[in-house]
């Protein structure tokens, strides 16, 4: 590896520049694009140079939108909002149901146990608008159809199946002696499993956490199907933006850039813990 | 709190808590099990029925009809062949960059390090929003892409609007999106390889290629073939991105197997048909989960045993 020629050298920094140019551009882009009134983004060549403004934003953040004809409200904050608080209440609520009974799964091997670890995991996989279908139907009949509380159930399917299976491998990785000796100097089972085994599996569960929440923010099926207008999060808000007439372009970049914030920003702030996610614990990095 | 009066309790109370204890605390997943087995079997009901949503009184089991109509029904095999070429085309290229690029990026440099993080920007972006972004790109009007072909000779190149290229278009987003993960996963595989084979090439003069064709490839089989299995998957199921960008069209161009379904019940507000091909989707993906989760089984058995 430490004969690298003169040649190899250059083909590696061109390629490592292509792939960067190629992975980054279209961030970079939008995110001048959110700088720019249409004047600016309807020219012809396109061009790095312009004056910034910061209309776009203001104009989100304060709802309303001066389109070319007529002046437009839209509530891309509620959109904001919606996401966070749906994906928020989802992560804790798939915390607080997941957590002990991946402890169960991997410590109290019980009846059916793998039978019901190994549905849910396939059901991860299954088409989403096999279950969601039937359930916009359902949902109609029981008076949950676009309330927040039938989201948040839905978003388990997504959240819970990631959280178990994560979380599970991390409790399987403490040693069980570990929790016997505690439990032997007569702590009791909730003892153990609040000073122990949370402490030792916190990272998994952070990572679990942390990539629930990702996958909650950036889901679009489930409300798409299920949220009408102000229930709906930016991923789907945002499709009816692009759609609505007389929007400024600069003003639906701006959007994207409000919305794709707080998961970059979260993958920056515990990139190692994302990574061990992603791969679902297959490898230790 | 009562966990800090557990620990009194006497022995009697604690053999009877342990017998039900396990059920008391996967109680949720069962639940949550439970809440999809029922949506599940009721689409299984629904593909094996005559249901459109605007003739209620006409429903009624229709038995395998809806299946048996898709035999002679060139838009079934539309959305089989457009599923099936997505799936391969986008997990094909996916895996040749995201290899090329673990390879780049395989020894632990800053520099490489930061590369890394840079590139799992595409992935927590929102493939719906990343769709949104590449139409701004592609937009014949202003689309800093569409000027882009236009310079380099295309002329008039329309994207997503364009029959011929609204495949290419949706692929680039899920390229764009989805390479990082494989690269990922290849780069942890990469990094968690042993070294011993790697030195005794070196020492022994083998050539680069030859150690990548005889020692890397092989020792990353297993997280290949992980990555491979969970983006095609994922892949046959694309929805996010061939929505948001075309909504299935130009024309019956991108009716993927969801998109396909999610228009049918909709639009055309034909559930059993909807529900009926959900169903043949959800045979594909059983059948390949089940590969899948025993493949990821053991390589997160072996991941521990290193560990």
């Amino acid at each position: 590896m430490q004969t690298t020629g003169t040649l190899e050298r250059v083909l590696r920094g061109l390629a490592i520049t292509a792939i960067i140019l190629f992975f980054m551009f279209p961030i970079l882009w939008i995110f001048l694009m959110s700088f720019q009134t249409n004047e600016t983004i309807l020219r012809v060549p396109p061009s790095l140079f312009f004056d910034p403004t910061l209309v776009n934003y203001k104009a989100l953040i304060s709802g309303r939108l001066e389109g070319s004809t007529a002046t437009l409200e839209i509530a891309f904050m509620s959109n904001l909002f919606n996401s966070l608080f749906l994906s928020v209440t989802s992560v804790t609520v798939g915390l607080i149901l997941g957590v002990p009974a991946a402890y169960a799964f991997a410590r109290l091997k019980f009846r059916g146990s793998e039978d019901i670890a190994f549905t849910l995991l396939s059901f991860r996989f299954a088409p989403p608008l096999l279950v969601l279908l039937p359930l916009t139907i359902y949902f109609q009949k029981i008076g949950l159809a676009d309330t927040y509380g039938g989201l948040i159930w839905v978003y388990q399917l997504i959240v819970l199946p990631l959280i178990l299976w994560i979380v599970r491998g991390y409790f399987e990785d403490i040693p069980a002696d570990i929790e016997y000796a505690y439990r032997i100097a007569g702590h009791g089972f909730w003892a153990t499993f609040r000073k122990i085994a949370l402490p030792l599996a916190g990272p998994g569960i952070a990572a679990a956490g942390l990539l629930a929440f990702i996958f909650a923010w950036n889901n679009f099926i489930f409300a798409l199907v299920l949220a009408s207008a102000d229930k709906q999060p930016v991923t789907v808000g945002a499709l009816a933006f692009i759609t609505a007439s007389g929007i400024n372009y600069g003003q639906i970049a701006a959007g994207i850039m409000l919305s794709i914030a707080p998961t970059f920003a979260l993958a920056l702030y515990a990139q190692r813990y994302l990574v061990e996610g992603l791969s679902l614990g297959a490898v230790k990095g | 709190m009562t966990s800090a009066t557990a620990g009194h309790q006497p022995r009697r109370k604690l053999k009877l808590n342990k017998k039900y204890l396990p059920y008391l605390l996967s109680l949720p997943a069962l639940l949550t099990c439970i809440g999809i087995l029922i949506p599940f079997f009721t689409a299984v009901a629904y593909s094996l029925q005559r249901y459109r949503l605007s003739q209620p009184w006409a429903r009624k089991y229709n038995w395998g009809e809806n299946y048996l109509n898709f035999m002679t029904d060139p838009s079934f095999w539309n959305t089989l062949k457009v599923s099936m070429s997505y799936a391969f085309v986008t997990v094909g290229v996916e895996l040749l960059f995201g290899l090329g690029i673990a390879l780049l990026l395989h020894r632990r440099t800053r520099f490489n390090n930061f590369v890394s993080i840079m590139l799992l920007m595409p992935l927590m972006t929102a493939p719906a929003l990343a769709a949104l972004m590449w139409k701004l790109m592609t937009n014949p009007g202003f689309g800093v892409l569409s000027y882009a072909a236009e310079s380099i000779g295309i002329q008039d190149m329309r994207w997503a609007s364009d029959p011929s290229t609204a495949l290419l278009t949706v692929v680039i987003v899920d390229v764009w999106v989805y390479t990082p993960f494989i690269m990922i996963l290849l780069l942890a595989g990469l990094r968690s390889l042993p070294r011993q084979p790697f030195e005794a090439a070196e020492l022994d003069g083998v050539p680069r290629l030859y150690v990548f064709w005889r020692i890397t490839l092989p020792m990353l089989t297993p997280f290949l073939l992980t990555a491979t299995l969970f983006r095609v998957i994922e892949s046959i199921q694309q929805f996010d991105i061939i929505y948001a960008m075309t909504q299935g069209g130009p024309g019956d161009r991108l009716t993927v197997f969801q998109v396909e379904a999610y228009l049918n019940f909709f639009q055309s507000t034909n559930v059993g048909r909807s529900a009926a091909l959900l169903m043949i989707l959800w045979a594909i993906t059983y059948f390949l989960s089940n590969i899948f989760i025993k493949n990821w089984l053991r390589l997160r058995e072996k991941a521990r045993g290193d560990a």
